[in-house]
């Protein structure tokens, strides 16, 4: 396998970012090679998520080394050892399919730090005779650990979010919002064109773009700014951060709407872009390297009823204003 | 994991450090980073900074682990949640 990257692997890595070809992105099972790797040559398991695959035999120029690559149904390595199909089993049969005891003379396996939460290293050795070394958490680190004769750093063992990491998770939420959002706009242009006349079409497409657009601020509040400032938002539950990203943007933006709307409208604006941030931003949980679910739970029971009626009262105020 | 912490007291991790062998398998696993050993035995440096994904109860020899399993996922759950309520599954996960 090649150590450098193409220009197909590059936009299948936007593909799959963006989200268009995530659920997809995928390399057949097996047992890969990077370099000239002989009997001696370490073994290293991944993922067979396309992501996953390239970012292991990305970080491998100049070393030889034999890649095994489990049928994880395409899932990246941590989130697949959650699920059950990073699992010990998997790495046994996998071993035992692709014959791996007649291609190295040794018995080590060098797993991602990651994966232990789905394998159970003494059990792969009764089950195959192979014994699993937990490598560093980023593949990044793996020439240096193989050179240092399979020794981690505590630096190595430790995950990381920063602002890159999490901003490169940014595109798929979007993709993710776009059938939801189709949905909203129905919605927005039939409740904003709700009056004294039952339904007018002029009062929908005159009100209906505001709504939307508050909807995209609401949107940039969750699912842009509460990533990108993570870290930096105040308190400890997500739909709480959101509810600070939200208000930063709708206090930044009540200009732009304020002269043409009467104050309960503003109400609804502005309590929308809140909601929607909130909730959005309690999505984004899933997408961490340190929510614990007990966690997400505690603050769904606190979040959710929030929003559910602060959503009504958007509702209420906007389809209300019209009539008075 | 250096600035991150999430909620306080909600970690459904247990530790019965008397069945601890001293392996290290915990210590070298946690993704957070959260075990020690000493001479005085197992310690858990921070409980709080857990994230339940169960490296540590999924490697060691003598069950000194418990922690609810889950996803740490709002969608994840509100989807369960919500196929629960209407008896089928209407949401789906995204991944």
């Amino acid at each position: 396998m090649a150590t450098t990257a193409s220009s197909r692997d590059l936009w299948g890595t936007v593909g799959a970012r963006i989200g268009i070809i995530r659920r997809v992105y995928r390399v057949t099972p097996g047992l890969y090679a990077v370099g000239s790797p002989g009997p001696q040559s370490a073994v290293l398991v991944t993922a067979n998520y396309k992501l996953s695959f390239d970012a292991l035999r990305l970080q491998l120029d100049g070393v030889d080394a034999w890649l095994l690559v489990l049928d994880t149904r395409g899932i990246n390595v941590w989130c697949a050892a959650g699920k059950g199909t990073f699992s010990t089993e998997e790495v046994i049969q996998s071993v035992k399919r692709f014959q791996l005891d007649r291609v190295v003379s040794h018995r080590q396996l060098v797993l991602p730090q990651l994966a232990a939460s789905g394998v159970t290293a003494q059990e792969v050795k009764r089950g195959c005779g192979f014994q699993v070394l937990f490598g560093p958490v980023r593949a990044s680190d793996l020439p240096a650990y193989l050179q240092r004769d399979k020794q981690c750093s505590e630096a190595m063992r430790e995950v990381t979010f920063t602002l890159a990491e999490r901003a490169v998770l940014i595109p798929v939420e979007l993709f993710l919002l776009a059938k939801p959002l189709l949905i909203i706009l129905g919605l927005v242009f039939l409740l904003s064109g709700i009056g004294p006349s039952l339904f007018s079409l002029t009062q929908a497409l005159e009100r209906g773009p505001i709504l939307l657009g508050a909807t995209m601020l609401g949107i940039a509040g969750g699912a842009v700014l509460t990533p990108l400032l993570l870290p930096w938002l105040p308190c400890r539950q997500f739909w709480l951060k959101g509810l600070w990203a939200g208000l930063a943007i709708a206090v930044c933006t009540w200009p732009l709407f304020a002269s043409r709307l009467a104050l309960p409208e503003q109400g609804a604006l502005a309590l929308w872009e809140l909601t929607l941030s909130s909730y959005l931003a309690m999505n984004f949980t899933g997408s961490t390297p340190f929510t614990s679910p007990s966690g997400v739970e505690y603050e769904m029971r606190r979040g959710i009823p929030a929003q559910l009626a602060a959503t009504c009262l958007t509702l209420a105020l906007w389809v209300s204003s019209p009539f008075f | 994991m250096h600035g991150y912490r999430y909620i306080d007291g909600t970690a459904t991790l247990k530790v019965d450090r008397e069945r601890c062998i001293g392996c290290g398998n915990c210590v070298l696993v946690c993704p957070h980073r959260i075990f020690a050993l000493n001479p005085e035995g197992l310690e858990v440096r921070d409980p709080n900074l857990c994230m339940e994904c169960g490296a540590c109860a999924r490697n060691c020899p003598v069950q000194v682990f418990t922690v609810a399993p889950g996803v740490g996922c709002a969608v994840a759950l509100l989807s369960a949640w919500v196929n629960r309520l209407l008896g089928r599954k209407v949401l789906s996960d995204c991944c």
